[in-house]
């Protein structure tokens, strides 16, 4: 079992291939969902809270002095399934740069791993809410650098 | 007055076979288990035949047409109202009111009677397990007339404590606004002793009866109710309608939310003047044929027996806590069976109610997650959501047990078996 912070996202199509129907794709999500290091206590403020999501979020930006710098996105869920779809979000968004950040399009990815489809809206407003912060300190992110 | 005599004995199997949509089973050949009743219900064939009964043959607008389909349509909904009033023991059938539903209704009742009796400093008296239909609406209304909110405390099992009831109720106290059972707790609220309070301290009564009027008998004259508000989708009925109670002499001391179409007396060009009661609060054209629908459905509900109904979701309540508390780190909040309706709300330790209504969605059990439009409520329980399971007159002792599979084929996914 691949560790979630070492997981790309061309291993994740790898896996979701596999994955014959949402079943399937849901216990893969739970196991992502295990093996996502937890945020400290400390991490775990209103501030860093993502909102627009039904179970608690909390996701921070770190950036890494990597050449170039790149950032790395760390977030949980008191949701198993909600931090497996992080898993697929830290794959996706971590460890590049605040400029690649922003040039990623989720929605085709999401669409590519069949999560689109299988997702309540209400869950697809929550996932696309992190979307959204992840972005939001991506461009914080680039203006610090600037 | 009775609404209970049944035609029939409780036959579960039989009443379930009225209901197509319980007949077709899931994806993966997985029957539905349908527990989310205390969000909206499902719907009898005779129903959904009526609404269509309408549209084919002879739809028209209400209270418009002297020809042929509007005179029917007209029959056919001033029968639905009748039938509600009969439903709810309401002595007067312009009582009855069509809305949206029960927060529409609620909202006209905050408003309209709210803005023009409710002076600064009056109290209105709410509490904290009621459904945000039947708080913030008056937290509006309290804003704008500078009325205060205060609350009846809740007991540590869920329960109204009646016995700190003078603490709050007081000759400020205007309106008492209540529900009839809770959403979330399934608690069945004392309305007839708190009807008598509220009115010997000068106050009217509000009965917030999403819940309570599809599963319990509802007498408004007998508990001298002064404002019941109910859905029709709760009760078997189409979604968009809902009825508000208001007695005849409040009625005409309340100004309408809506005004326009149908309402009025007599339009000049700088000032209008209202129908009586029911119009008078109907303006524009309301939701007909589901209106005519939601008749059927009282009709489908009498013609089972409220208290064949109840009796058959007090069992089903009782075997669900029964078989729950079987699981190891189980919490269902609220009362002790006698106290409440078949509404069970519970959380399992380190399991989150998203994921857990997600897995059991992967077994064809559908309940709610999340905190059931009772803010406040979860705030007091300290969670910040829960699961629900709340049953409806075509569940069965079944649905309890594949609940419960379903609960142990969750639990052991979370690895919390």
């Amino acid at each position: 079992m691949t560790v979630a912070e070492e997981l790309t996202i061309d291993e994740l199509y790898e896996e979701f291939e596999e994955l014959a129907d949402w079943d399937e794709r849901c216990d893969y999500l739970i196991d992502l969902g295990f093996n996502l290091p937890q945020l400290p206590d400390d991490v775990r403020t209103d501030e860093n809270k993502v909102h627009g999501c039904q179970s608690n979020v909390w996701l921070v930006a770190e950036m890494k002095p990597t050449e170039p710098p790149t950032l790395e996105f760390i977030a949980n869920s008191d949701a198993i399934i909600v931090n497996g779809l992080i898993a697929v979000l830290t794959a996706l968004f971590s460890h590049q740069t605040p400029e690649r950040v922003l040039e990623i399009d989720a929605q085709e990815v999401f669409g590519r791993l069949g999560l689109e489809r299988h997702l309540s809206p209400q869950r697809r407003n929550g996932l696309y809410s992190m979307v959204d912060r992840v972005r939001q300190l991506a461009v914080e992110a680039a203006a610090r650098s600037t | 007055m009775s609404n209970s005599t049944p035609q029939r004995t409780f036959d579960v199997e039989a009443i379930r076979r009225d209901f197509p949509i319980l007949q077709k089973p899931l994806p993966k050949g997985l029957p539905v288990t349908y527990l989310d009743n205390g969000a909206s219900a499902q719907k009898p064939q005779c129903v959904i035949d009526k609404e269509s009964e309408v549209y084919e043959n002879y739809y028209a607008n209400a209270y418009r047409g002297v020809y042929r389909f509007g005179a029917l349509v007209d029959e056919q909904l001033e029968g639905a109202r009748e039938k509600a009033r009969h439903l709810i023991g309401a002595k007067h059938v312009e009582e009855v009111i069509f809305t949206a539903g029960s927060t529409m209704s609620l909202n006209m009742v905050a408003s309209g009677w709210g803005r023009r009796h409710l002076q600064p400093s009056d109290e209105i008296l709410l509490n904290e397990m009621e459904h945000h239909a039947n708080l913030v609406p008056w937290q509006q209304i309290a804003a704008q007339t500078r009325a205060v909110c205060r609350f009846i405390p809740l007991t540590a099992d869920g329960r109204l404590d009646m016995t700190r009831l003078d603490e709050v109720l007081t000759s400020k106290t205007k309106v008492l606004t209540v529900t009839g059972m809770s959403n979330v707790l399934g608690t069945i609220n004392p309305v007839k002793e708190l009807a008598a309070r509220a009115h010997a301290a000068g106050a009217i009564i509000v009965v917030d009866g999403a819940q309570s009027v599809p599963h319990l008998v509802t007498d408004v004259a007998d508990a001298d109710i002064d404002f019941l508000a109910f859905s029709g989708h709760k009760l078997y009925g189409p979604s968009g309608v809902g009825i508000l109670y208001g007695k005849q002499a409040l009625l005409a001391e309340t100004d309408p939310l809506l005004t326009g179409g149908h309402m009025i007396d007599r339009v000049y060009r700088d000032r209008s003047t209202w129908a009586a009661s029911p119009a008078k609060f109907e303006a524009g054209t309301g939701p007909i044929a589901q209106a005519i629908a939601l008749g059927t459905a009282i009709d489908y509900v009498s013609g089972i027996g409220f208290d064949a109904m109840h009796a058959h979701e007090r069992q089903l309540a009782a075997h669900a806590h029964q078989r729950l508390n079987e699981f190891r780190g189980m919490r269902i909040y609220g009362p002790s069976l006698e106290h409440k309706g078949a509404i069970i709300s519970f959380a399992i330790d380190g399991a989150h109610p998203e994921d857990l209504a997600q897995l059991l969605d992967r077994r064809g059990v559908f309940v709610r997650h999340g905190h059931h439009c009772t803010m406040p409520l979860h705030d007091l329980l300290g969670v910040s959501a829960t699961v629900r399971a709340s049953f409806g007159v075509y569940n069965t002792l079944a649905d309890v047990d594949a609940l419960i599979e379903a609960l142990e084929f969750a639990l052991g996914r979370l690895r919390l078996a």
